[in-house]
């Protein structure tokens, strides 16, 4: 075995770095290099250190450690000083961004090649590569908005939209208040119970189950978010009729997918049952619910995205002055760009936040399933 | 010798079951006449297709006969399910995931309808029974193939039926596994006194445990022989080297050999 | 022994006449009938305030059946009969010409176009990371919890931003809508198409090791056909997004064609009837699609040789 390790990320961020080193500075505005020397010469430093120093042959956490710092570091230091100058940005400047990109690569490469037997040390890569992987997607944003001087209408940059975020918070509450706390819960909440009576009542009446099941199936296909304007018309402005489309849209999903569910059970099961002269309900309860768990909660997951696309999309249709789709729609309007990725951003949390809410009720609920106890 | 036939569980007369299949119908069960009695350890073997799981599911009251007659306990197989006359052992375990040993042993006592105090002393007897104590509160998933099944034993006496129900419990698991639980359940079946069903295709576990051997043959499933084991009550394992045992295998042998046309 | 389960499952044939004898046919029917009968019954509740209205101005008193009948055939109902919108829609489908803008033809053509554009690139876009996915285990571990998550995102509300964007910079019309198609259907590609390409056995995998088959043969070889019936599964989940982008992205924007304009300009106006028939002209697209997809799927995976299910 050599000693050196050489991997062709950390081989190319080093040319990328000759290359840049040769098209200096970095970023001028009027020949006047907006790079302090220190900078630049750090910049250089922690890229091509990093670079070189992956080579060893050191742990595979050391290295790892060392290509982070290095990337992160001249990644922080590039777009620190290239903030305020904006368009200021030469070749240099993308190159070195693109060098450090590379040894981020390679870091999240050695991160993955990395099997720890230690289980919570496990869950910290599980977290720490995509969220390597999440930064970078910021970090070229940012470099790249910032660096070419691109109009904020067009993209902000995401340190824009973090600081737009900060100022609206009021705002950005009352939205969220609005669109999500009333339309968005309640309707949920509304959708999914009735899906689930109705599919209970199909569930006793076969008829019903082979009627539904079929048409079910085929609205699920259906672009039922067009039913918004009527709602508009019939409930108002308000938020009762962004509930009502939330409502429709989560009625049917629910309603398939329990259905599926309560036919679960496998046969052996029911035959147990049967010998115990079990009821209905009893039947119901103690196996054909706990067997549909995992499909219900399929439902429940696929819910919350569409709540919250329907609660939105409906308030294109008319709204009352607040809610996040008539934000976004009127700001669009305005151009002020940085205050729709600011809703977006608080929407995509939003989102996250209820779908990971359900996705750990399933967890706690189906702990028994093959996909959760990972069997 | 077995004592004498005394009171009858189990009286089958000329009993048939025709499937109506997309290939027309399917004689699963074809006159067959048997009687079973309290305390007999019962094996039915014989090839695929041959009825012995439909007549274990005709006693159960799972398939409804289309011809002949039978009753359990004097009684219709409905009439005998709904008074939770027997308990039931599938092929699988059949134990319910998100149910800990425990709860899935407490699962009929529950739908019967037994008081707390009640469902945990016939719990803990019932474990101990086959062995299990100690995993009460295990998940089905966290224990071995073999113990799954002991657990579903469990369950099945767990509301004192007289009769037991099996039907190839011990198919799915290996060979050292399956010589293990059939040592222990004709333990089991010497400290309860029930009688048992049990179906079978491996004719040393067939022989092994049973007073009586029912062979029988597809195409239609019929009985085309019924063998008494002449073997003692109290059985080691080490029996299955006896010229006694292999005779009577030898028998079984030749039953099931006279009542297949390998056609 | 098997003879019991035989029996129980009734072998599923293709074909219209076991789907009468399965009977779902009938039940969705009746279903489909009670469901109109109660669409006429709400019209008539819904529109009947407004009615009285009218004529109290206008003096008049009509009887039940006359009050009925003026409710099923007002101009802007709350919400119109079925025939209403049938015959809307009809007159508006085949009866104009199909280059006019209010032939609903025409918009359901506009949206379609942008649909398939869209579906044809998030399809290509889907299959290409979930291949490397497969491959990579720096993209697996980096890449699939980001498309997870996104899932959670409603990535709709970025649409009317999208479209307004690529205004600013002089890019109109087609593009950007299929951008946000192609943005709605890669996702469930991608995963659907991972799980696909993941899903044989270690078995195969094994004896594919053994043949010391390069990773493209075995991709080719075994993963890819493998993986066919999740692709077909998920590009119906990921047609029906794809439509449904293009609706919406029409909607913010002023558009002037298509079915999201429609909506929308009906909802300006309160063309309640046109709102209904741009519906079902959206609806029917939407079937076609999900068909079209399942029937290529169907007869991809027959020539395949894959077992009739």
């Amino acid at each position: 075995m050599s000693t050196f390790k050489i991997s062709w990320q950390a081989a190319l961020a080093i040319v990328v770095c000759a290359i840049a080193l040769a098209r200096l500075p970095i970023a001028s505005v009027n020949d006047t290099a907006i790079f302090a020397p220190g900078a630049t010469s750090a910049i250089f430093v922690l890229i091509g250190g990093a670079a070189l120093l992956s080579m060893f042959p050191l742990s595979a956490m050391l290295t790892a450690a060392v290509l982070f710092i290095g990337a992160h570091g001249a990644a922080w230091l590039l777009i620190a000083a290239i903030a305020g100058s904006e368009g200021a940005a030469h070749a240099s400047f993308f190159l070195l961004v693109a060098a450090a990109w590379l040894l981020a690569w390679r870091c999240v490469t050695v991160l993955s090649a990395i099997r720890s037997s230690n289980r919570s040390a496990d869950t910290l890569l599980r977290l720490l590569i995509p969220t390597i992987f999440g930064a970078w997607i910021l970090i070229i944003w940012e470099a790249i908005t910032r660096g070419a001087g691109i109009p904020f209408v067009l993209l902000p940059p995401p340190t824009a939209v973090g600081a737009r975020i900060a100022n609206s918070l009021p705002v950005l509450w009352a939205d969220v208040n609005q669109t999500i706390l009333r339309a968005v819960i309640i309707g949920y909440v509304i959708g999914c119970g009735a899906g689930f009576v109705v599919a209970i009542l199909a569930d006793r009446v076969d008829f019903l189950r082979r009627g539904l099941l079929p048409i079910g199936n085929m609205v699920s296909a259906l672009p039922i978010i067009g039913v918004a304007p009527i709602m508009v018309m019939w409930f108002g402005f308000d938020w009762p009729s962004k509930a009502a489309v939330v409502v429709i849209m989560t009625f049917f999903p629910m309603l398939v997918n329990t259905v599926a569910g309560l036919a679960a059970s496998n046969h052996m099961e029911r035959d147990l049952m049967r010998t115990y002269a079990s009821g209905y309900w009893q039947t119901l309860w103690k196996l054909r619910l706990p067997a549909a768990a995992p499909f219900i909660f399929n439902a429940l997951k696929i819910n919350s995205t569409l709540a919250l696309i329907g609660a939105i999309v409906a308030e294109f249709f008319g709204t009352p002055v607040v809610g996040m789709g008539f934000r976004i729609s009127t700001e669009v309007g305005r151009m002020n760009i940085d205050m729709v990725w600011a809703e977006i951003a608080v929407a995509a949390i939003a989102g996250s936040v209820f779908y990971g809410v359900v996705a750990l009720a399933e967890r706690a609920v189906t702990f028994w399933h093959p996909s959760v106890r990972g069997g | 010798m077995q004592p004498a036939v005394s009171n009858t569980v189990i009286e089958a007369s000329k009993l048939g079951l025709t499937f109506q299949t997309n290939d027309g119908p399917v004689r699963a069960l074809s006159d067959v006449d048997l009687s079973v009695g309290k305390g007999e350890f019962v094996s039915f073997i014989g090839p695929s297709g041959c009825g012995k799981t439909t007549f274990l599911r005709v006693i159960a009251d799972l398939e409804q006969p289309t011809s002949g007659m039978i009753s359990i306990n004097g009684m219709t197989p409905q009439q005998a399910r709904e008074a939770r006359a027997y308990g039931y052992v599938f092929q699988a375990a059949a134990l319910f995931p998100w149910r800990t040993i425990e709860n899935n042993v407490a699962l009929p006592l529950e739908i019967m309808g037994v008081g707390r105090d009640e469902q945990k002393a016939r719990i803990k007897r019932t474990l101990d029974l086959v062995n299990l104590s100690g995993f009460e509160k295990k998940y089905p998933w966290q224990l071995s193939g073999g113990m799954q099944q002991r657990a579903s034993i469990a369950r099945a006496l767990a509301f004192d039926a007289d009769l037991l129900l099996m039907d190839e419990p011990f198919g799915a698991l290996d060979e050292i596994v399956r010589d293990h639980l059939n040592e222990q359940l004709l333990k089991l079946w010497a400290q309860t006194d029930k009688t048992i069903c049990f179906v079978t295709h491996s004719i040393p576990e067939a022989v092994y445990l049973s007073t009586r051997i029912v062979v029988m043959s597809p195409r239609p499933g019929r009985v085309t022989d019924v063998i008494e084991s002449t073997l003692p009550r109290e059985r080691p394992l080490d029996i299955r080297e006896s010229p006694e045992f292999l005779a009577i295998a030898a028998r079984v042998r030749d039953g099931l050999r006279a009542g297949h046309s390998y056609d | 022994m098997a003879s019991s389960t035989l029996a129980q499952s009734p072998v599923k044939q293709d074909g219209i006449f076991s789907r009468i004898a399965s009977g779902s046919l009938f039940p969705v029917l009746s279903i489909l009938a009670v469901l109109v009968a109660l669409w006429y019954v709400f019209a008539v509740v819904l529109n009947a305030p407004f009615q009285r209205d009218l004529d109290r101005r206008a003096g008049e008193a009509p009887g039940f059946v006359e009050f009925v009948g003026k409710t099923l055939s007002q101009p802007k109902p709350t919400l119109p009969a079925p025939h209403q919108v049938a015959s809307n829609f009809f007159e508006n489908t085949f009866m104009r010409k199909i280059t006019s803008n209010r032939s609903l033809v025409y918009h359901a053509w506009v949206t379609l176009s942008s649909t398939l554009l869209g579906f044809a690139f998030g399809t290509a876009l889907g299959i290409l990371i979930a291949v490397g996915i497969v491959h990579f285990v720096a993209l697996d571990r980096s890449l699939m919890p980001w498309i997870i998550a996104s899932q959670t995102i409603p990535i709709l509300a970025i649409a009317p931003m999208v479209v307004v964007v690529f205004a600013a910079i002089g890019i109109t019309g087609l593009v950007p809508k299929a951008l946000i198609s192609t943005y709605l259907s890669f996702f469930p590609v991608a995963v659907g198409m991972v799980k696909g390409l993941r899903s044989p056995e270690i078995l195969y995998l094994d004896l594919m090791h053994t043949y010391n088959a390069s990773a493209a043969q075995t991709l080719w070889k075994l993963r890819v056909p493998a993986s066919v019936p999740y692709l077909f599964a998920s590009m119906k989940v990921a047609v029906a997004a794809s439509l449904v982008g293009a609706i919406v992205a029409e909607l913010p924007t002023g558009a002037v064609a298509g079915i999201g304009a429609k909506l929308l300009a009906g909802s300006y106006y309160s063309q309640t009837i046109d709102i209904w028939s741009a519906l079902v002209a959206g609806s029917i697209v939407a079937v076609l699609l999900v068909t079209a997809v399942g029937v290529v799927g169907h007869v991809v995976e027959r020539s395949m040789g894959g077992r009739p299910a």
